[in-house]
């Protein structure tokens, strides 16, 4: 199906400058072996990259595999947010409380095009990417990704996973807002972001 | 809370029962007109603009003052009995001076007709028209849309506010035609606004209170909710 073989994580280089000793990074591997292989999806969908996400799920492709098929609808019990399809303004609060609500260590797969950038909604009640709301750790493009799409996002989610150290200590830092404007990054870089493109160009606004 | 109701079945008023069939060629302008608006000319001459019929479609433009006693009418006469409002929307015409339509889309399950009722709203004063939710009680969350979408302020709805998009949006009526297509504001302070926003405040008691519960809820809590009393504000 096009994917990569993945990369070899038994055998650990060693480096006598590093801190890090060799029980520190074989305790590091078996809990990364662990989490890797048993994500528990929070899934969020809101639109047709659903039912890719649920096809991924089902017998065909199986996300049984890789240690998901256990669909977490509290967002308390689960390690990775998959926000497939679009979000709505009016959802963002939303999307933010469940996020908030996910334990560490957790992840997010943006799935598809509207989650990632908005896709062709640049309108008015549209989000422009959940990584305007939450951080993204893989984004999965594709409108919507079939499931051999979805899969490679989640194979590469277990290679960042692998990669994890624990001496790291600012991977499991939480992101906070801004108190005053609820946002994680500058609203210049959001305004950036939402730059219109391709027909939209003729969509001016009628205030700043 | 619970109504007795009779049962309505489709075609039941007609005189000869006859299985609907599919019409096979049908003219874009004219054609058989739906009886009913030959009806409402000779019941309401002065209120009856002008009708016409469109894919076999027909449609009948009334003055906004006339809106209550048409539909009435049409809801309540026994030749009549439209009791299905499937739809209610606006049209606005990227002419500015040309009025905003209201459309009622109107059937009748036991004469098995359709009409579309349209009332047009002149423009220069704030847009409103009566509402006819005392008529069809579904008519509360189609015109809660078109109020949100239009700024059609519907008079004599019990609870006009918006409805898609959230009671603190401020950017206006999103389907108006000088409403541009990616909002009055910038992205950044549309996050902003929509991440602020408070998510348990928009429902009203009663949204939050299943139908049936509300009889079992006591009679003081019942007393101010029917005042419109809502959770989180």
């Amino acid at each position: 199906m096009g994917l990569t073989a993945r990369p070899e994580h038994s055998t650990v280089a060693y480096e006598p400058q590093s801190q890090e000793g060799w029980v520190t990074t074989r305790l590091d591997f078996l809990v990364n072996w662990g989490r890797a292989n048993s994500l528990w999806p929070m899934p969020f969908g809101t639109a047709c990259c659903a039912i890719e996400f649920m096809a991924t799920a089902a017998a065909r492709f199986d996300l049984a595999r890789f240690g998901m098929e256990r669909m977490s609808f509290s967002p308390r019990q689960a390690d990775v947010l998959i926000c497939a399809g679009r979000v709505p303004f009016k959802l963002a609060p939303v999307i933010r409380r469940i996020w908030q609500q996910m334990p560490q260590p957790k992840w997010c797969i943006s799935m598809g095009a509207c989650a990632s950038s908005g896709g062709m909604f640049d309108n008015y009640a549209v989000v422009q990417g959940i990584d305007t709301i939450i951080p993204v750790d893989v984004y999965v493009p594709g409108c919507p990704p079939r499931p051999e799409g979805l899969l490679y996002g989640i194979r590469m989610l277990q290679d960042k996973v692998m990669s994890e150290r624990s001496a790291d200590k600012k991977i499991r830092e939480e992101m906070n807002p801004d108190p005053k404007s609820q946002l994680y990054i500058p609203p210049s870089v959001i305004d950036e972001l939402g730059e219109p493109f391709g027909n939209s160009v003729h969509q001016t606004r009628s205030a700043p | 809370m619970t109504e007795k109701f009779d049962i309505v079945h489709a075609g039941e008023a007609l005189q000869e029962v006859q299985a609907p069939v599919t019409p096979r060629s049908i003219k874009h302008k004219g054609g058989d007109a739906n009886p009913s608006v030959a009806l409402l000319q000779a019941q309401f001459a002065s209120a009856v603009v002008r009708s016409e019929v469109v894919w076999g479609e027909s449609t009948v433009y009334i003055t906004p003052a006339s809106v209550t006693d048409v539909m009435r009418w049409l809801h309540d006469d026994p030749g009549q009995r439209y009791d299905y409002l499937s739809d209610v929307t606006a049209v606005e015409y990227r002419d500015f001076e040309a009025p905003v339509e209201v459309v009622w889309h109107l059937r009748s399950l036991p004469y098995r007709r359709f009409l579309r009722v349209k009332a047009a709203i002149p423009r220069g004063a704030p847009l409103s028209i009566p509402s006819v939710w005392e008529i069809w009680k579904g008519a509360d969350w189609l015109e809660r849309e078109c109020y949100d979408m239009f700024g059609i302020v519907f008079e004599g709805h019990p609870d006009l506010r918006r409805i898609l998009m959230w009671e603190q949006y401020k950017e206006g009526f999103p389907l108006r035609k000088d409403f541009p297509l990616r909002g009055r504001f910038s992205r950044a302070e549309q996050l902003r606004q929509a991440l602020s926003q408070n998510i348990e405040s928009r429902y009203s008691m009663e949204e939050l209170t299943i139908a049936d519960a509300f009889e079992d809820l006591p009679a003081e809590m019942r007393k101010r909710l029917s005042t419109g009393e809502r959770t989180g504000e």
